[in-house]
Parts: structure tokens; C-alpha cells; sequence
């Protein structure tokens, strides 16, 4: 037995000349103590899922996060803070989405984009105030990211500050997230709607940023504490024991990757890239057009007019094989017409389902195509997406 | 768990259990617990010649592709169909989930394999998880 493939490992990752060693989060020793099978992500060691023995293991987290609620250290995460006069300003010349639109205490999803109208990043965009946002950013493009945001905005009287080492970042997931966090925090959750965030004091630390986002595809809070690492395991162990009577289990990167593939939430080397543009993703209705300027907007003017030639969508096995990141896929007859983004047997949904780019003439739902397994075109059919969409509250 | 005493091991973490002039095949509680949950298991087809070292098959977790290496040469006279529906059977008991059996080409290849103390010795210095 030896592993081919790994979905954690075949992530983008920033060149090695960019990164020291390995990181750690302020948890790690944590999650060593609970015995996580630890996994190299973008150069960070971080636990890709927790034994089976504390009833973990990817498919129990995977269901935990769907029916009750989840932990995740997501501290690999970067922050980047933009804070004066022209604060809106400058996240609304380097971000896609109209940062206008939110209110203080708003977040919305977003990209960074190139002139050529393909992915710096994916973020979230947080109105702190309104003349502070937080941007957060993932693992493995922290550097270029921040890089990116401090060049671009220069003409801007804004401070650019890289926070990412300022917080221990978790995220509670699920739907009875809310009940846990609860417990621990004097802030009024039932207040905070999805998208937006608030500040309280979580296991009595005063003033700590709670939104009430997530990468699941579930209800969920994310809380920004101090990176210490006595605070960090304070918070992390009282998170576990307030959920105890949820059944409450800590989640690896495992977990997250299937959560958020069954709600088919991009991943950065993924779905996007620098070589990816946002019509091709399908991530149209973050890219606010009637902006007047952006970064990369003309490109996508230009790309739209000219048409898009590939796309992103979903597909689910009709036959029996798993599809994998990088697998390609194949018309009826055998050619091929595009590649997997990324591919997993879906906990919740049990089946086998993958993103993939196909040209526009095989994007159509109930189209049936191949994906290419070990030398052997195996049946697959596009299928409407998200997989997976969170029941709406009655 | 303790690796049963009555098999051979390879350092890809296979066994295989021999009976007569058949050895059956499965992979460790090592390798299963390396893995994760287990749910597609592809074996070959009966009646297909194995190599001793070279891949008889794959196995999935949910999050990676591992080949399977056959401990012996031979040819496949059964494989356990019962892991297409229950792959995860292999997690629960990897040493009761034979996965094929096979009649061996040349019995003498199974001195190169390790015993369970070996093979229990190996897995520690490898570092286990």
C-alpha cells in the first residue's frame, strides 16, 4: 500500500523559497495530544483528521459539522487589515465585490483579482468600522497576498497590516454551532445574521471578533482570539467541553475539503487560480460590473464580450470510481475535454461527486461525460450545483 | 492490535496468509489506520496473474489513492466481494478482510517477507503515526 494521491497535498502551493521550515499554528501541540494525523498544507503542519479512537476520522467529522456542530483550527488563515480615510476606497479598487453595499459589521465573499481578470486570492471582506476592513486570506498565498494588497494600494491614505500571526482563528460549524458558542460568549448570536459579525467576550476575553462565517457550507461562527498558545488551548478545550452535549468533535482539513467540495465553495489551486478567470469559475454575482473600476475589471469586460470557453461544473459518478484532483475528464467518445478541480466521495451525500472545467458545450446538466481512473474512462454526469445546500430555517 | 503470528508481511503493509498452495491477501491495521475511512476498494480480475511486488489493485480513503502491492506471484482464484459494498470493513477488521486469493507461482518468494514480530518492529522504527 502507498499513497498516489492526496487531495491536501496536491494544494498550490507558494514556492518553498518563500516559506521557512514548516509552521505551526499556537494549537498545534494540541492536536498532537489528541492524536491528529498531521499533514503538510502549504507548508503548514496542521491535522488533516483525529482519530477514530475519539470517535473522529473524516467521514464522522464531515457529519458532525452536516447534524450538530465541528471545531476547526483554521489559524493558517491570514488576516490583513486596512485601516483610514481611505480604507473603503482601497479595498474598492483591489476587491471584486462592492464593499459599499455593507453596513459596519458586514462581511461579504470576495476575490482579488489580476489586471487579467484571474484570482490573486479568494477572501472574505470584513467592515470592521467604516474606515477599518478586514481581509482574510488563505494558507498558502499569505505572503503573495499581502504583497499584492500593500503594492496596490499605495495611492491610498490607508494603513496595510499583516495580522496573520496576531490570531488563533476557530471555527465552530454546524447547525448547533450557535448553542455552543452561546455558552461561552455574553455577545446576543441570535442577533448576528450570516454574513456578519460582532464582538464579545468569548471564554472571558473581553472584545473578540465573532462572524458568523465559515468554509462548510453550514450555518457556523468563526472567532478571532489571541495567538497565544496558553489562551488558544484555554478556548479550543472550553469550546470542546461546552459541546460535549451537542456532540461536538474537533475537524481536520480532511473534513473541510469535503464540507466545502459538497457545497462547491472554491478552493485557491483549485477551482481558482492565476489562470482561472471569475466568468470560467461561475463567481459572477461577487463581481459587482457596475463598479466603476477594479482591478482586473477591463480584463473581464474584455473576456465576456470575446465569451467564455470553459466552465466549472459539477459532476457525480454514474458508474463505480472516485474522481480525483487532476483526473481528466472525457467526452463520450473517449476525447479529452477538461480536468477535475476536485474530486472526493461526499460524506453527506453518499456519493462521488467533482468539480471539474468542461467547454461550454458539455456544461449542460444531464450531459453524461468520462472521467479518466487509473487508464479507464469511467461514467460521470454533470448535475446541478451546489451538491449540497444547508436546509433553510423554518 | 497484535499482527497475527500465522501470516507474512510486506513493507508496503500487505499480508498474506497462506494455506496449502493458496495465500490470501489484505493490508495491515497499520496501513488501514494510515489510511482513514476506507470506501472503494478495486481488485483484479479472477484469473489474473499477480507479480510479487508489483500493484494487484487500489485502495481509496476519503481523502487519498493507495496502490496495492501483491506480496507473492500468482494467479487471482477469488477476490472478496463483499469489500464492493462494505469497504469499510477493512477498517473494522483488516486482518479477518482477506481481499484476494491467489495460487502461488513460487512459494519460496514468501522467505523475503517479514514475520509479524518484523513486520511489528517495522512499523514502530517507520515512525507508525
Amino acid at each position: 500500500m502507498r499513497p498516489e494521491v492526496s487531495i491536501l497535498s496536491s494544494v498550490e502551493a507558494t514556492p518553498a523559497t518563500a516559506i521557512p521550515a514548516v509552521r505551526k499554528t499556537a494549537l498545534n501541540a494540541v492536536h498532537r495530544q489528541m492524536g491528529a494525523r498531521m499533514v503538510d498544507f502549504n507548508g503548514w503542519d496542521m491535522p488533516v483528521e483525529y482519530p477514530a479512537a475519539i470517535g473522529c476520522g473524516i467521514i464522522n467529522e464531515h457529519m458532525a459539522v452536516r447534524t450538530g456542530v465541528g471545531i476547526f483550527d483554521v489559524s493558517h488563515m491570514g488576516d490583513i487589515r486596512l485601516a483610514g480615510p481611505q480604507a473603503l476606497a482601497a479595498v474598492q479598487h483591489i476587491s471584486m465585490n462592492d464593499a459599499s453595499r455593507m453596513a459596519v459589521g458586514q462581511a461579504q465573499y470576495s476575490a482579488l483579482l489580476y489586471l487579467q481578470g484571474t484570482f490573486v486570492d479568494d477572501v472574505i471582506v470584513h467592515c470592521l468600522r467604516e474606515d477599518e476592513y478586514l481581509l482574510v486570506i488563505n494558507a498558502g498565498t499569505r505572503e503573495k497576498d499581502f504583497n499584492w494588497v500593500r503594492d496596490n494600494t499605495r495611492q491610498f491614505d490607508c494603513a496595510v497590516e499583516n495580522l496573520s500571526d496576531d490570531f488563533t482563528q476557530i471555527a465552530i460549524q454546524g447547525p448547533k454551532g450557535v448553542d455552543v458558542l452561546q455558552k461561552l460568549t455574553d455577545a446576543d448570536l441570535s442577533a448576528v445574521k450570516f454574513y456578519w459579525v460582532t464582538r464579545g467576550t468569548v471564554c472571558g476575553l473581553k472584545n473578540i471578533l465573532i462572524a458568523r462565517t465559515g468554509y462548510t457550507a453550514e450555518d457556523g461562527f468563526e472567532i478571532y482570539v489571541p495567538a497565544d498558545e496558553a489562551t488558544s488551548a484555554r478556548v479550543w478545550n472550553e469550546i470542546l467541553s461546552a459541546g460535549k452535549e451537542f456532540g461536538i468533535v474537533p475537524c481536520g482539513l480532511g473534513a473541510r475539503n469535503t464540507l466545502r467540495l459538497e457545497g462547491k465553495l472554491p478552493l485557491y489551486g483549485h477551482e481558482i487560480s492565476d489562470t482561472i478567470n471569475v466568468w470560467e469559475a461561475g463567481l459572477d454575482r461577487f463581481c459587482k460590473m457596475e463598479k466603476p473600476e477594479f482591478i482586473g475589471r477591463a480584463a473581464l469586460e474584455r473576456t465576456k464580450a470575446e465569451g467564455v470557453k470553459r466552465t466549472l461544473v459539477g459532476l457525480e459518478m454514474t458508474e463505480r470510481g472516485i474522481a480525483r484532483d487532476g483526473y481528466k475528464v472525457l467526452d463520450g467518445d473517449g476525447r479529452e475535454i477538461g480536468y477535475v478541480t476536485s474530486g472526493s466521495p461526499a460524506p453527506f451525500l453518499k456519493k462521488n461527486i467533482a468539480l471539474a472545467y468542461v467547454p461550454l458545450t458539455f456544461a449542460a446538466v444531464g450531459t453524461p461525460l468520462k472521467v479518466e481512473i487509473r487508464g479507464q474512462g469511467v461514467g460521470a454526469q454533470v448535475v446541478p450545483t451546489p451538491f449540497y445546500k444547508r436546509p433553510k430555517k423554518a | 492490535m497484535a499482527y497475527p503470528s500465522d501470516r507474512k508481511y510486506t513493507k508496503q503493509h500487505e499480508w498474506i496468509q497462506v494455506n496449502g498452495t493458496t495465500g490470501s491477501v489484505g493490508i495491515t491495521d497499520h496501513a488501514q489506520e494510515e489510511l482513514g475511512d476506507i470506501v472503494f476498494v478495486e481488485l483484479p480480475k479472477v484469473g489474473a496473474e499477480v507479480t510479487s511486488g508489483k500493484t494487484f489493485g487500489s485502495v481509496e480513503s476519503v481523502k487519498a489513492v493507495s496502490d496495492l502491492f501483491s506480496p507473492a506471484s500468482g494467479t487471482v482464484t477469488e477476490t472478496n466481494e463483499n469489500l464492493a459494498t462494505s469497504p469499510e470493513n477493512v477498517n473494522k477488521d483488516p486482518h479477518g478482510s482477506w481481499m484476494m486469493k491467489i495460487t502461488l507461482k513460487n512459494p519460496a518468494e514468501l522467505d523475503a517477507l517479514l514475520s509479524s514480530a518484523d513486520y511489528e518492529k517495522f512499523v514502530a522504527e517507520e515512525g507508525g503515526h
